[in-house]
């Protein structure tokens, strides 16, 4: 996992008191047992980190791990080229 | 003992008394509407939210209505509590015949005097600015329970309840039996909350929980809570204290019932629900009511118009009244009212007790298109009339946190 992904994974297991190593791209929220509001939380927290903004209807389809951090991954990189412009 | 209700206040997005409150929301005519981008202490001119309504209320000049002494101390959600306590108390004028020494002021404010708080805490943190010696007692919640005692010199139990969105419900429900049980003599009870300040704004916000355009409670489309102000109050005094002083009597209070989830900080579970309904349908038993259930014609649903509470609200409805579910009216008068929080069970109780009053339910006003997946026969479109052979109606909320409470009204026929 690139840097993006190690840190969202980082926060994660930290928000939900589990090793990092054991959560990977296909890990499930389900499997986390993370919950609409943990959601809410860990999107509020990645927003803050990577100075993006999770549209409602990207959260709600958000499944597994690797949604999340290809999700941020085309946030950064938009936001990165519109900057450029 | 029977219980009366004699007396009742509002002041509301949708109108100021009780006469303007019916009136628009037999109307449908939605308090919910856009508000001013500008806000206190906001850096930058973009509020930022993802949504745009709110439900304020307009036309209350606090100042025409209260002292300046009394202005100064009490926040607006207080100065709210206390015009719609005048309002139910000068509607009932129960004071007449119950002592004030033995009667109860029981309030439900779960935000207290926010806008106070920040006021002072901005000007403290950002330019060390003093804090103003009123700032405790503006931001105080049970400073409205406070004020209403002193103005009609209520000297018996007063106190404010705190249960997030379902504050106003458990205060007239604690009233209701501390007068059934003979505690006090008569109570006015109900809530207060004026807490849209934009740090309040932005945390809901944050919580993607709010509609971007207005609430549409039970609506297929259905996109989040909006939220608002207000306060309402009831006076309550037994049945037989009302009529032989000859007093108005708007409904009969028979039933409260209370529980928790013990789930979960937002997530509700229609267990919980469903316990706080029968609870309070069982409770009915001490007014002779028996087959609650069959009689249910009403039901003021707590309705906030988010995925979650509405779907769970509508299971929690099916498992207290089984196959009869279907066949009972249920509709939100958030659709006019926004989500007061505290406030919110009180207004909802007014309305209720109106709509038993008048035998005509209020519609859900702005709802379309009912999602049919929730199998509620969901008011739309226009008021209906009260099936003649029903006379009971609940008024349903359930708060974060999941704590429910549920008040039950009979019709009674003058």
């Amino acid at each position: 996992m690139n840097d993006i992904g190690a840190r969202i994974i980082e926060l994660i297991a930290k928000s939900k008191d589990l090793p990092p190593a054991g959560i990977g791209p296909d890990t499930t929220f389900e499997e986390l047992q993370i919950d609409s509001l943990d959601k809410v939380n860990l999107s509020f927290e990645v927003e803050e980190m990577f100075s993006v903004e999770i549209p409602d209807e990207s959260l709600n389809s958000l499944k597994t791990v690797g949604d999340i951090v290809r999700g941020v991954e085309r946030l950064v990189a938009a936001k990165a080229r519109e900057q450029e412009a | 003992m029977r219980v009366a209700v004699t007396g009742l206040g509002c002041v509301t997005p949708i109108g100021t008394s009780v006469e303007t409150f019916q009136k628009a929301m037999y109307a449908g005519q939605s308090g919910i509407g856009p508000f001013p981008r500008e806000f206190p202490g906001a850096l930058s001119p973009d509020p930022g939210l993802r949504y745009q309504t709110l439900g304020l209320v307009k036309n209350f000049d606090a100042a025409s209505h209260l002292s300046q002494s009394v202005m100064i101390v009490a926040d607006r959600s207080a100065q709210m509590g206390i015009v719609a306590a005048r309002q139910a108390m000068e509607d009932s004028g129960m004071l007449s015949r119950h002592e004030p020494a033995a009667t109860a002021v029981i309030t439900g404010c779960a935000c207290g005097g926010r806008a106070a708080d920040e006021d002072a805490n901005r000007g403290l943190y950002t330019r060390n600015a003093r804090v103003p010696p009123t700032a405790i007692l503006r931001t105080m919640a049970s400073s409205g329970a406070s004020h209403i005692s002193t103005e009609f010199g209520i000297t018996g139990p007063v106190l404010n309840i705190a249960t997030a969105c379902a504050s106003g419900t458990h205060a007239i429900g604690m009233a209701f039996h501390m007068v059934r049980s003979g505690m006090v003599s008569a109570a006015i009870a109900g809530g207060y909350e004026a807490p849209l300040t934009f740090g309040f704004l932005r945390a809901w916000d944050s919580m993607r929980v709010v509609s971007p355009q207005g609430c549409r409670p039970f609506s297929v489309d259905r996109d989040g809570m909006t939220l608002g102000e207000g306060a309402a109050m009831l006076t309550l005094e037994p049945l037989e204290d009302a009529l032989a002083r000859g007093a108005r009597v708007y409904a009969e209070i028979v039933g409260f019932g209370m529980s928790s989830d013990a789930h979960h900080i937002t997530q509700p579970r229609a267990g919980g629900a469903a316990l706080a309904i029968t609870r309070a349908l069982e409770d009915a038993r001490h007014a002779g009511i028996e087959n609650a259930a069959s009689r249910i014609g009403y039901i003021n649903a707590h309705g906030t118009g988010t995925a979650a509470n509405d779907a769970t609200e509508a299971e929690a409805i099916h498992i207290a009244l089984g196959n009869r579910a279907q066949d009972v009216p249920v509709g939100s008068t958030k659709s006019l009212t926004g989500h007061s929080i505290g406030a919110t069970g009180a207004i909802e109780a007014v309305a209720t007790v109106l709509a038993l009053k008048n035998s005509l339910l209020p519609h859900t006003a702005g709802v379309v298109n009912v999602d049919s997946a929730l199998e509620l026969d969901v008011l739309v479109n226009e008021p209906r009339p009260l099936n003649p052979q029903r006379d009971l109606a609940l008024s349903n909320s359930l708060a974060f946190g999941g704590l429910n409470a549920v008040l039950a009204f009979r019709r009674l026929v003058p």
